[in-house]
Order: C-alpha cells, then structure tokens, then sequence
C-alpha cells in the first residue's frame, strides 16, 4: 500500500538479486589458452596503412606480416613473408623473391600481385582502392617510383633514388601485408574486416570491449600455441591496474611508473625493454642565449637527468647520451657518454658565454604520445636550470597545441621545447630534425634551426650507402658531432615495461615497442 | 494541454539550432586540427595539408558548417576519423550504455533521496533525522571518481564480488545477471551525491508542506499519520522536489563522464573525452548535439510533469 512496504519488496529482491551475484565467483578467471591483453585505448582500424597509435599495432603485428620483420630481440631485419631479396648496386631496385604456399586468413593465395596491390593502394591517386584510406604514414613509402610483379614469386621495387632505410620501413606496420580479395570485398569497412596471413586470424570486435583474434593453425612460421587472444580497450591507467590486480586481464601493457609496486612479487613478472626512443629538449639554436654552443652544453651539464629517470620517472627510463637510442645497436656509438650531471661546470660555461641570468622561455606539454611525465620532468629541468642562473619561463599547452606551436619553429617564441619521438631507423630522427634541409619553413621538424654542414652531408651519405656497416658508421660519426654540438639536451630513452601473470609464459617485450604473441602460451 | 506541450517542444528548436553554431564554432576554433593527432610527430604542414584535403577540412568554415548541418537534418552524422565508422552508429551505441547508467543511478537517487528526506522530515530533530543528515553530508562530500576508485579495490581487487570494469563479461552470457554485476558499483557510485541532494531539497521541501493548514486539517480529522506523511505531504511537496529531480537528472548525467572513465563504462562522456582529445570533430559535434538534444527533452518533460501537478504553471 505505501511506498515504505513497496521499498521492502523492493529491497527483498535487490537483496536476493545481490546474493546470486556474490555467488558467482566468475569474475577473477580468463580460460586458458587465452590471452587477455589490457590495452590503452580502443583501435581506430585493423588497417594497417591506415593507422598510426603503437596501440592499434599492437594488435595488427599478430594478424599480418610484413615482406621482413625485425629479428627477435633486435632492430636488423630478417625475412618473413619474403625469403631472401637483392639490392641493385645503385641502390634504387630491391628485389623479393616470396615465400611459397602462404595465403592469407580469407583463403587467397599470397603472391607478387598481392604486394603490388598493396604498395599501390597506398601510393596511387588513381588506385581503385585509394579511397579506403586516409593513409597517413604512406610516406614511410614515398621513395617508391614503381612496384613491378615480375613473376608470381617475384615483385621489384624500384627507388626514385636511393633510401637506405626502405628495408626498415618494411618491416614497420605500415608495411604489413593485406589481403586484396579482403580489401575488395570490404572496401572502406576493411578496418573492420581484416584479413592478413599472421599467426592470429581476426574473429570479433566488439566496439569500445574487445577485439577478439584466435590462432592460425597453418601459419607459415608454427601455429601459435595460445587458442586466441582477447585485446581489451582500458583507457584509464588506475583501472587497468586494478583489473590486473583482479585476474581481468592477463598481460598490462605501459603500467605507470607509480603502480610498479603493485606488482612486485611472485605472481607478476615485470618486463622492461628500452626502445628507439628519446626524450629530449628542442634549443634555438639561432636566436636568443642557445645560439652560443657554450650555453647549450651548459644546459646538458646543468640537468640532473639521473634524478629525472630515476626519481620522477622511477627507473622507467634511462638516461640518453646522444641523438641515437641505443636500442639500434648496430648503429649506436658505445664511445658516446651523457654529459654528467655538473652544475659547476654549466655555470663556467654559462659565464664565458656571458649568458649569465638569460630568461629562457621553456614550452611544456601536458601529455602526449612518448612524452611520459611531461610536467614533472618541465618542472625538474626548470628547477636544475634556475640553478645555474638561468631565468626559466614555463608555458604548457595540451599535446595537439603544443605540436601546432612547436613544429613550425621556435623562432620569435621560446628557447626551448620538450619533445620525444620514436622511430624505426636510425636515419628517421636526425634525418628529419637535425638536418638544414629539415628546417621548418622546408618542411620538416629541425624546429631548433641547428645546422652543421658535417652533420648534413654524412646523412645524406647514410641515406645513399646500402651496406650496414658503411651506414653504422656515418651514423656514428654524425652522434658524435651532435653530442659535442648540443642542439638538444639529451634526456630520456624510454623502457617500455608490461607486466604479465603468473599463468603466462614465454613472453617478451621487443625493442620495437611491437607486441609478439606467436611464442606465448598460458595455462 | 496538447498545445502548452507543442509550443514547449516549438521552443526547442532555435535552441538546438544555436546549439549547432556553438559546437562547431568551438571545434574550429581550439587550437589543433585533427590531421595533427592522427600523424602525430609526423605532422609536417605538407602531411598536415594531404590529411586534411581527404577528410575535407580544407573547405572554408561557412561551407563546412551548412555541409555538416545539410546532411545532420537527413540523418547522416558523418564517419569519425579516430574510429573509423559512422557517428551515429558510434553515438547510438554510447549513448544507449550511458542511458543504462545513469538511468539505474536516477531511479536510485531518485528513490532514496525522496524515501530518506521524508523519513528525515517525519522525524525532524529526531535520531533518524540526525543519522540521514550525517550520512548525506558525507555523501554529498566524496567525489564520485575517488569513491569509485575505493569500490574497485575493496569490492573487486579485494573481495572480487564484481568485476572492475566494462558494461558485458568478456565470455559467458549477456544477460541481467552479467549486467547487474557490471552495472552495481558505477550506478552506486553515481548515485550517491545526487541522492544527498535530493534527500536534502526533499526534506526542506516536505517541512514546508507539513507546516500548512490542510495538514493539520488531515491530523485533526484523525488521518493516520503515515498516510499523512506519504500520501498527503509528499504529494503536495512533489511540485517542488520534481524541478530538483530534473536538475539532478541533467546532473547524474554529466557526473557520469568521471564515473564511465574510472569504470571503463563504454558510455558517450568517455566517448566525448576521447573525441576531444583525439580532435574528432564530428564525432564530438554529433555527440554533443544528441546529448543537448536530450537536456532539452527532459526539461520539457519535466516542466509539463510540474503542470500537470499544479495547473497554475500551464500559460
């Protein structure tokens, strides 16, 4: 009759329905055989020339392949989908000759028209499939003049002029393989619908809960031994922490530097792996006091960069010596050291330059792709800086801001700037950054205005060499003039950690940053 | 009757139409452009310039805007960029998770603020009345995400009687069962500053009411007191304590934006958020007017609820 007795009923079945609930004790198990993989964001497509986020990567390096992949644990390539290739003495013609008897996960047969499909579908205006993109890494491919099916084992590329790091960029997951037939069939919906000849065949996905992917039994390479693997969206990093302290997922991917100690112990496992990245400060280099060379070692000597790793970003990272990460070791310089943490010295430096005092004004970040903790390590290097005189004038912008601020230039705006990039090649980062030529109204990201004709001519000489150790060592000639040269203050090259459960076996990170599923088993 | 509910519903449209001009006046305006998110730190002006002639950004605003708006009033939203599908598709979908939510946490709020602000006032002074104002003060005190945040870890890392995160299991059957489980702790957490707020308004607004005369008409004629209470008072003081529910209505779903990110709940304000972030500006732009769309629908319905309550409001 009253609303008081209706609530008791009410409470009567809440109560009831509660009890079923706690009674079911389903939540904290994933089946074995299954990976159940916490991932930071929702992909935007299984496409893989039409995305760009390492999340969405990380799902597309187990559904394809590329003609070369890297070698476990490295950044050199090695064959996959191609089983050996040629390079033309000139260095403009690559020939592949491919691996027999695959087809992709649709039934197609994969062959030298296929990668010629796929080559042109990026590149040609005119392709009838160009309009399933945008395609915006295409330039990773922007060397290629033509692709040529010589027969069907065979396909030709030919350069319009020599690229060193074409070989590279293959094994980079815009290189990955698609299935034509698929791509036809779908046309834009592809990136729902994808179909490629990797270890895992694509199954579900189910928006904003799961991308679901199971095992290709005749996968060219062994068929996996996990049944299949679930990637679960968890954008908020506290919550997927706490789903992995619950049995939610099984494999956490980027946990935060304060979490680490959630999963000290026996049943997690912690993996670490430095990657091609570097974190670094942007200096103008033609205005204002870091035009002076003194003043930008000065700031290199003045940064305590152990702290910053290890304090601000808890071992998550380690400190950089030069422009190369050493995670492309066969063309980084061992010789390199960072500069030391010496404020003394910074301020000799700072007073034979007669910078004594200067105002700096440092551009911040507030979160961004490979920026880590952008505002803490801002304010850090602030601090370090005011200590050795300097006047620093902090300004933060959101990430999207802040690259429309910074990658015109610094010019008439600010002496420095926080930046990370991450890259696939040695010749990526200083190639595009450091070069005159990359000069912001030319295009690219030298956003710093250095320039240094030594620097200039021996990358272009690496981009021209075809053989490794011609290239490795320009490259180490060019790290050594930039560390002494300072246009950057060298901080930071990021570990990428994930932590795995006590049920997962035989997983390791790789210095790609790319997750590898193929070898993982779970119990 | 019909006519006040025409005219209400009338009104709506230069609101949503402005509406419009807002969203997508803001979108243009804040810095960074949706070729920059996609390419990242390989946003030269040249890939900048590619990205932004194919998704057609590089038309001028006016034209973008009445394009944008043409196809809108025939019902395509337009295909995001970061997702890759159409907006509706994405919107609907959202929405619908958001409408389970946050509806679960009005009913919630709505009933136990109302039960404890008339039991509250019932009582006034006595030990009840102490006891809810006590627990409402700390209601109205906790921010939900950091209550959420306190639920996941006691009721899910420790105790595990549900899951952290997400609105389905993973495996096993979509039905109630899986839903409650998923939907318990963010409705909970949702609820509870709304429901100190309207326990609070409720409370006020019954004492008004118990303090007229035709109350002590009901007593002195030898009504039960119960039926005074919940039958006489609560329905006279409905005509205030609906406006509240309203405004609480609005509430519980703009507060679902925190309660959708720390429970992963696949909700539109976790959408929006992500949209913003990611300058997916159509994504953002449909989103926003559907949401709008939907404040203005509750308004009407509750002014014409408030009419029907007391005919003096129908002019």
């Amino acid at each position: 009759m009253s609303i008081v007795q209706l609530t008791r009923r009410q409470l009567l079945v809440a109560g009831t329905a509660l009890t079923m609930a706690l009674g079911a004790p389903a939540f904290a198990q994933t089946p074995p055989g299954v990976l159940v993989v916490g991932q930071i964001a929702e992909p935007k497509a299984l496409d893989p020339a039409a995305v760009t986020a390492v999340n969405d990567f990380r799902i597309l390096m187990n559904v394809y392949d590329g003609l070369v992949r890297y070698k476990d644990g490295t950044l050199e390539v090695e064959p996959a989908l191609a089983t050996e290739w040629s390079i033309s003495e000139d260095g403009t013609e690559y020939t592949f000759t491919l691996r027999d008897g695959v087809t992709f996960h649709d039934g197609s047969a994969f062959d030298a028209e296929a990668v010629k499909f796929n080559f042109d579908r990026m590149l040609d205006e005119n392709h009838p499939f160009y309009d399933t993109g945008p395609f915006p890494l295409s330039f990773f491919f922007s060397a290629i003049d033509k692709v040529e099916a010589v027969d069907p084992k065979t396909v030709k590329f030919v350069l319009k002029e020599p690229y060193a790091p074409f070989l590279s960029n293959l094994a980079y997951p815009t290189g990955l393989i698609v299935s034509p037939a698929s791509v036809e069939k779908h046309g834009s919906d592809f990136g729902r619908n994808p179909s490629g000849t990797g270890p895992f065949k694509f199954a579900e996905w189910r928006p904003n809960e799961a991308v679901v992917v199971e095992a290709n039994p005749d996968y060219w390479d062994g068929a996996p031994k996990l049944q299949a693997v679930v990637f679960r969206p968890i954008t908020d990093a506290s919550t997927r922490t706490a789903e992995m302290l619950a049995g939610g997922i099984d494999l956490m991917v980027e946990v935060p530097p304060v979490a680490l100690s959630q999963f000290q112990g026996e049943t997690y496992t912690l993996h670490e792996q430095a990657g091609p990245h570097l974190w670094f400060l942007i200096l103008n280099a033609k205005e204002g006091p870091f035009a002076d060379k003194l003043v930008r070692q000065a700031a290199n000597y003045a940064i305590n960069k152990e702290a910053i790793v290890n304090e601000v970003l808890e071992g998550t990272a380690e400190v950089a010596a030069g422009p190369t990460p050493p995670a492309f070791a066969w063309a980084y310089n061992e010789n390199l050291t960072p500069y030391a943490y010496d404020p003394d010295k910074a301020r000799e430096l700072i007073a034979e330059a007669g910078a004594d005092g200067a105002e700096l004004t440092f551009y911040v970040t507030e979160g961004g792709s490979g920026m880590l903790d952008p505002v803490a390590m801002g304010t850090a290097i602030q601090a370090d800086l005011e200590a050795v005189g300097f006047d620093v004038k902090i300004e933060t912008y959101e990430w999207n801001t802040f690259l429309g601020e910074v990658n015109p230039g610094l010019e008439g705006k600010a002496d420095m700037a926080e930046m990370a990039w991450m890259t696939n090649d040695p010749d990526t980062l200083p190639f595009l950054a450091l070069r005159s030529e990359a000069f912001p109204d030319k295009g690219g990201f030298n956003s710093g205005y250095y320039s240094n004709p030594e620097v200039d001519a021996l990358l272009e000489k690496a981009r021209r060499a075809t053989d490794q150790e011609e290239r490795a060592d320009l490259y180490k000639q060019m790290q050594e003039i930039v560390h002494e040269d300072a246009p950057w203050v060298f901080v930071a090259n990021w570990k990428q950690n994930a932590v795995t459960s006590d049920r997962v076996e035989d997983f390791q990170l790789q210095p790609s940053f790319f997750l590898l599923l193929d070898d993982v088993a779970k119990n | 009757m019909g006519g006040y509910i025409a005219r209400r519903l009338l009104s709506a449209v230069p609101v949503l139409l402005g509406i419009t001009v807002i969203v997508f006046l803001i979108m243009a305006l804040i810095p960074g452009d949706p070729a920059t998110a996609i390419l990242g730190s390989y946003a030269t002006p040249e890939n900048v310039a590619r990205i932004n002639r194919e998704l057609g950004l590089d038309e001028p605003l006016w034209r973008q805007y009445l394009i944008w708006l043409g196809n809108m009033l025939q019902g395509d939203f337009g295909q995001s960029f970061a997702l890759n599908r159409p907006v509706l598709d994405e919107v609907v979908e959202r929405f619908g998770a958001t409408l389970i939510l946050a509806g679960t946490a009005f009913v919630l709020c709505a009933l136990l603020g109302v039960i404890a602000g008339t039991i509250s006032a019932a009582n006034q002074y006595g030990f009840a009345d102490k006891a809810i104002t006590f627990a409402v003060l700390l209601g109205i005190s906790i921010p939900s995400f950091f209550l959420g945040m306190m639920m996941i870890l006691l009721f899910a890392v420790r105790l595990r009687w549900f899951p952290v995160s997400g609105m389905w299991p993973i495996y096993g059957a979509r039905d109630a069962a899986a839903l409650f489980s998923h939907l318990a702790m963010p409705a909970l957490a949702l609820a509870v500053v709304a429901t100190g707020v309207i326990a609070r308004l409720s409370r006020s607004a019954l004492l008004e009411v118990l303090r007229q005369d035709f109350i002590r008409t009901a007593r002195a004629k030898g009504v039960h007191e119960r039926s005074v209470i919940w039958r006489h008072a609560l329905r006279a003081a409905m005509v205030s304590i609906l406006p509240v529910l309203g405004i609480q209505a609005g509430f519980v779903l703009s507060g679902a934006v925190y309660i959708e990110i720390v429970f992963q709940w696949p909700g539109i304000g976790r959408m929006l958020v992500d949209a913003i972030l990611r300058r997916d500006i159509l994504l953002v732009q449909g989103g926003v007017i559907v949401v709008a769309a939907c404040y203005v629908f509750f308004n009407i319905v509750v002014d014409v609820a408030q009419s029907l309550l007391d005919p003096r409001i129908r002019t």
